[in-house]
């Protein structure tokens, strides 16, 4: 059975995950949108610069992000003269981490969903007199909602099982930054056989939960004409 | 404000350029007639506002939507267009009854001039209105997509090839309604097609175009009887006259139609006397004589030769012949026009083989 601190990291963890996903859907949809329609020359680098925390190592991310936000880092300054103090080995320290680690997984749905849509659909609601604004929110948004649910879902799945850049970033505080994946960690450096199995069991069955839930969900996708 | 459609159009899209300065009717359908690839559905979409060109001038009915000199350009959604595409894109995410109020939502209520119930009677879609997209028959779409482009109360209604998609029983089934709309509603109709039937149907103007270039442009009859043109229009060449049912014989089911030309018989559609009948005669079922003689043609007619031209085959030429107030096209071999010596000013008889009411 999980203990006090299990729970405590369990909290913590969907505090993170939610918080992140709710961060990544305001921020990453105007981006996907953008990524999807835009014939701009940085078209490119800008999808590159969002997939790659896909490929890199989470230490490497982290290592960076540590770096960016301490005390002679760029937004470490930011930070400082916001009076936000400085924010590795805090919560929203993770917050800002996760968020560009999570980055890609909820806009590359997005951005496929939004392709998939097409000229069509905005083209006609535009000869029905809706504006740029009003077809986003009531043709756009409404059509992308498959990529926009399996992005959530995603996002919020992949922001539970980060380990590297939590370490990194977070630095393992009970209470504070110690996630459930550093909670898994501890109970084995400290042979805890019994606790560990309890949430990775749990993070096991959980995390294929999702994927089903994924599975259904792209079953449901219908063909917008 | 002056009435009628002002168009000056020159774009040019990679190879391909659309040059068109048209100044048409405020109302009735205008037919844009012309092979694929001819720029009729980039003209439609630039006058719906789809096209990123600033360049060039559209004026509605006194309204300017687009003047490139004076860096206006009238965005889509401001524009009261009725637009109604090939492959209609209903919003799966709602039901009938919610595409329909799409726009009709976004239109304030005081310029609002088509109720839904109006729409929704005059396109026969009732019993559609609470179904969901998927179900729905491509005729049943296209009622739908020409509801929902009427329901925006536009001043311009633009109909890009609405029956295209269909097969011919879902074309039967959609076409009446293109028929009623051209009778009950007072806009001007952008027709495109590139089917020779539903022009001669439905359309009261002709606009021409060919490889980007307008080719032609006026009222149907004139343009249609237009030598230098039919070409285009192949196997279907021929004329089409208004016209109103005069008598109708009972005993043998044929209907006096009294037309520009004449009166014509025809089969006895059922149609009241008084009722104004369209009439298409295709060239190739006008023969001529040069003496009136005792055939099995029942519409036989005095006509005066007007013009001799080729054909799109050598061995055919073209006549345009004035027959009473009205002109008709034959289709004759160049021998047999030879044989009977025709040239212009001749005065002739014209059989009339075949005469379509539409």
């Amino acid at each position: 059975m999980p203990g006090p601190d299990d729970w405590s990291a369990i909290r913590l963890t969907l505090a993170l995950a939610t918080l992140t996903v709710s961060l990544l859907l305001l921020l990453g949809t105007p981006i996907a949108w953008w990524l999807a329609r835009s014939r701009s020359w940085w078209k490119g680098p800008v999808g590159a610069l969002v997939a790659l925390p896909i490929v890199l190592p989470p230490t490497v991310l982290g290592f960076y992000l540590l770096l960016a936000l301490g005390p002679q880092g760029p937004l470490g300054h930011l930070t400082q003269a916001l009076g936000l103090g400085l924010l590795p080995f805090t919560f929203p320290g993770l917050v800002v981490a996760s968020v560009f680690y999570s980055l890609p997984f909820v806009v590359q749905p997005l951005q496929n969903a939004f392709e998939a849509i097409g000229e069509g659909p905005l083209e006609t609601a535009a000869t029905l007199r809706a504006g740029p604004w009003d077809r986003f929110f009531h043709v756009a948004l409404p059509l992308a909602r498959p990529g926009l649910l399996s992005g959530a879902v995603l996002g919020f799945a992949h922001t539970i099982g980060e380990f590297g850049i939590v370490l990194m970033i977070g630095g393992n505080i009970p209470g504070r930054t110690r996630v459930v994946s550093m909670q898994i960690y501890n109970h084995v450096e400290a042979l805890e056989y019994g606790a560990a199995h309890a949430l990775a069991g749990g993070l096991l069955v959980f995390s294929f939960l999702v994927l089903m839930a994924m599975h259904a969900l792209g079953g449901s996708r219908r063909v917008w004409r | 404000m002056s009435a009628g459609i002002q168009i000056r159009l020159h774009q040019r899209l990679g190879a391909f350029a659309l040059d068109a300065e048209l100044d048409l009717p405020g109302r009735g359908v205008i037919a844009v007639f012309g092979p694929s690839g001819s720029g009729k559905t980039t003209l439609l979409r630039w006058i719906a506002g789809l096209q990123p060109t600033v360049d060039g001038v559209l004026r509605v009915n006194g309204e300017c939507w687009q003047d490139g000199a004076s860096r206006i350009r009238v965005p889509a959604h401001r524009r009261a267009v009725g637009y109604v595409f090939q492959h209609t894109v209903l919003f799966p995410h709602l039901d009938v009854r919610g595409k329909l109020e799409f726009g009709l939502r976004r239109v304030p209520a005081g310029a609002r001039r088509v109720a839904l119930a109006q729409a929704v009677e005059m396109l026969a879609i009732a019993h559609l209105l609470d179904r969901a997209t998927h179900g729905l028959s491509g005729g049943e779409r296209q009622r739908i997509g020409i509801a929902r482009a009427l329901l925006t109360s536009p001043r311009l209604l633009l109909l890009d090839e609405p029956l295209a998609a269909l097969d011919l029983a879902r074309k039967q089934e959609v076409l009446p309604y293109l028929e009623r709309l051209h009778a009950e509603l007072d806009i001007p109709v952008f027709y495109v097609s590139h089917a020779p039937d539903e022009v001669a149907r439905l359309a009261d103007h002709l606009v021409l175009l060919e490889a980007g270039q307008l080719r032609a442009e006026g009222p149907l009859g004139a343009t249609l009887a237009r030598l230098d043109l039919p070409i285009r229009l192949g196997e279907d060449a021929g004329v089409v006259l208004e016209g109103r049912i005069a008598e109708r014989d009972m005993h043998w089911q044929l209907a006096r139609v009294a037309t520009p030309a004449g009166a014509l018989w025809v089969r006895d559609g059922g149609q009241a006397i008084g009722q104004a009948a369209r009439i298409r005669i295709l060239a190739r079922d006008v023969s001529v004589a040069r003496v009136l003689q005792h055939s099995s043609i029942l519409n036989t007619l005095p006509a005066q030769v007007c013009e001799i031209a080729s054909d799109s085959h050598p061995a055919l030429t073209l006549l345009r012949l004035r027959v009473g107030q009205a002109e008709v096209l034959a289709r004759l071999t160049r021998r047999s026009a030879d044989e009977l010596a025709l040239a212009a000013g001749n005065t002739v008889w014209v059989q009339i083989k075949a005469v379509a009411v539409l």
